[in-house]
């Protein structure tokens, strides 16, 4: 790849109190699908966690391109019991609501706490992809997922636009496969 | 009892400051809900309280003590970056005991004590009055970039964060612009009224409205119904208007009965 990186992580050794996990590097261009996979508890969310301030980093840096804007999916959605969102209020947020794919058009008119699990986490990464972010992170994105689901979200990573770059945090190989990611190993 | 004294000029005052807090208390009440911080209007109220008549005390004007408390509670709400109601609740406890404390120490505190606490909103003047202009043209300002930013901050908490944004930020905004609100409404039209104006009516409109835009309209509409309704009835039968329209709001809160499904 020539061109610059969206988001890059040299050497970078993060943790909380103290080193968890590293050092890593990786580069991220546009159109990249990166998988970073490993064990539970081998420091995954930590490594993604630098990106927000969750975790520290050690050592190392983390590089992000000039005005690259990030969308960031966390392994547990924020799902209340009682809030009268619409799906596509919910895209509106994030930007991503002008083209949603066809397989979420029957949600969009739906309270968010009256889908499922399942639907719930489809739009929430939908939300991410669609939008504005150069750099989508997706942490366990295939969690609450039936088969059908995971088909369905594979098919969002490809319909997402080629000049942005996901970041995957899973432990579904099969899923990784399916979207064609270059595969990173962590704790190895 | 005459129906003829709800047009009489001396309530005009008084008519248009509850009108601009019925109109917006339900929509940063609806903000205070998503985030699931219902008791900070109750914390505040009583903060805010406890503010007026320490100011009485002191020699201040109540209004003033009354912002000032809340501004100062909000700030130390943000010192502890926590979102949730377990710091309203420890704010509550305090304001009440310092408002009862104060109150017992002076005549004019223990005056102010009970109009809080009733709400007399037939008393408030036009500085009342200036303060819920402000507080109206700030909402109407800041409101429509304050929601997208508290809904994208509540869904997908790591945004600001990811993007090098300092959410505490949007959170003390939000937090000082709710202190302002209950700060001016307790001081016109009690403690326990304020409460039920951010609580009540979105807690009905999150159960109804099929979208978060009307859940803003239908928590604005049954709060303006209420005040209208409470203002009537309490000039009408000489009643103090806070537990009024507390009442009115309360028995409209039936709607949200299991009975009648979300859409």
């Amino acid at each position: 790849m020539s061109s610059e990186p969206l988001l890059s992580y040299r050497e970078v050794v993060a943790g909380y109190t103290g080193p968890v996990v590293g050092p890593v590097s990786f580069d991220l261009h546009p159109g990249d699908v990166l998988g970073l996979v490993g064990p539970n508890g081998c420091g995954k969310s930590t490594l993604i966690g630098a990106l927000t301030g969750a975790s520290r980093v050690f050592a190392g840096e983390v590089v992000r391109g000039t005005g690259v804007s990030i969308g960031y999916q966390r392994q547990r959605p924020v799902r209340d019991a009682d809030v009268p969102l619409r799906a596509d209020e919910l895209l509106h947020l994030t930007g991503a609501d002008a083209e949603p794919p066809e397989s979420l058009r029957p949600l969009l008119g739906k309270r968010v706490d009256r889908l499922s699990g399942g639907q719930f986490q489809l739009l929430t990464v939908w939300a991410c992809l669609g939008g504005e972010a150069q750099v989508v992170v997706l942490d366990e994105p295939t969690n609450n997922m039936d088969p059908a689901a995971v088909g369905a979200l594979t098919d969002l990573l490809q319909a997402s636009r080629g000049d942005r770059a996901v970041l995957v945090v899973t432990h579904d190989a099969r899923f990784l496969a399916g979207v064609s990611a270059r595969i990173l190993e962590v704790g190895r | 009892m005459s129906f003829a004294l709800v047009f009489d000029p001396l309530f005009r005052v008084p008519f248009a400051n509850g009108l601009l807090l019925a109109l917006v208390l339900p929509l940063l009440g609806s903000y205070v809900r998503l985030r699931n911080e219902w008791l900070a209007a109750l914390g505040l109220a009583q903060v805010t309280a406890a503010g007026g008549v320490v100011a009485i005390l002191l020699g201040i004007h109540p209004l003033a003590g009354a912002i000032g408390a809340a501004v100062l509670a909000a700030g130390v709400k943000g010192r502890t970056e926590r979102s949730g109601n377990d710091v309203y609740a420890v704010l509550l406890f305090f304001g009440w005991s310092a408002a009862l404390l104060g109150a017992a120490n002076s005549v004019r505190g223990e005056e102010l004590s009970h109009a809080l606490l009733e709400g007399q909103l037939y008393f408030t003047t036009w500085a009342n009055l200036g303060g819920a202009v402000v507080l109206f043209a700030l909402v109407a300002a800041a409101g429509p970039w304050l929601s997208r930013r508290l809904l994208l901050e509540h869904f997908f908490p790591e945004h600001l964060s990811a993007n090098g944004q300092a959410p505490w930020r949007l959170h003390l905004a939000f937090d000082l612009l709710v202190a302002l609100s209950v700060a001016l409404a307790t001081e016109s039209i009690g403690v326990m009224a304020t409460f039920c104006l951010v609580f009540f009516p979105p807690w009905v409109a999150f159960r109804i409205a099929a979208s978060w835009k009307r859940a803003l309209v239908h928590a604005v509409g049954i709060s303006v119904t209420a005040y209208l309704a409470a203002f009537v009835v309490a000039i009408v039968l000489n009643q103090p208007f806070g537990p009024v329209l507390v009442g009115t709001l309360v028995l409209g809160g039936v709607v949200r009965l299991p009975f009648l499904r979300p859409r």
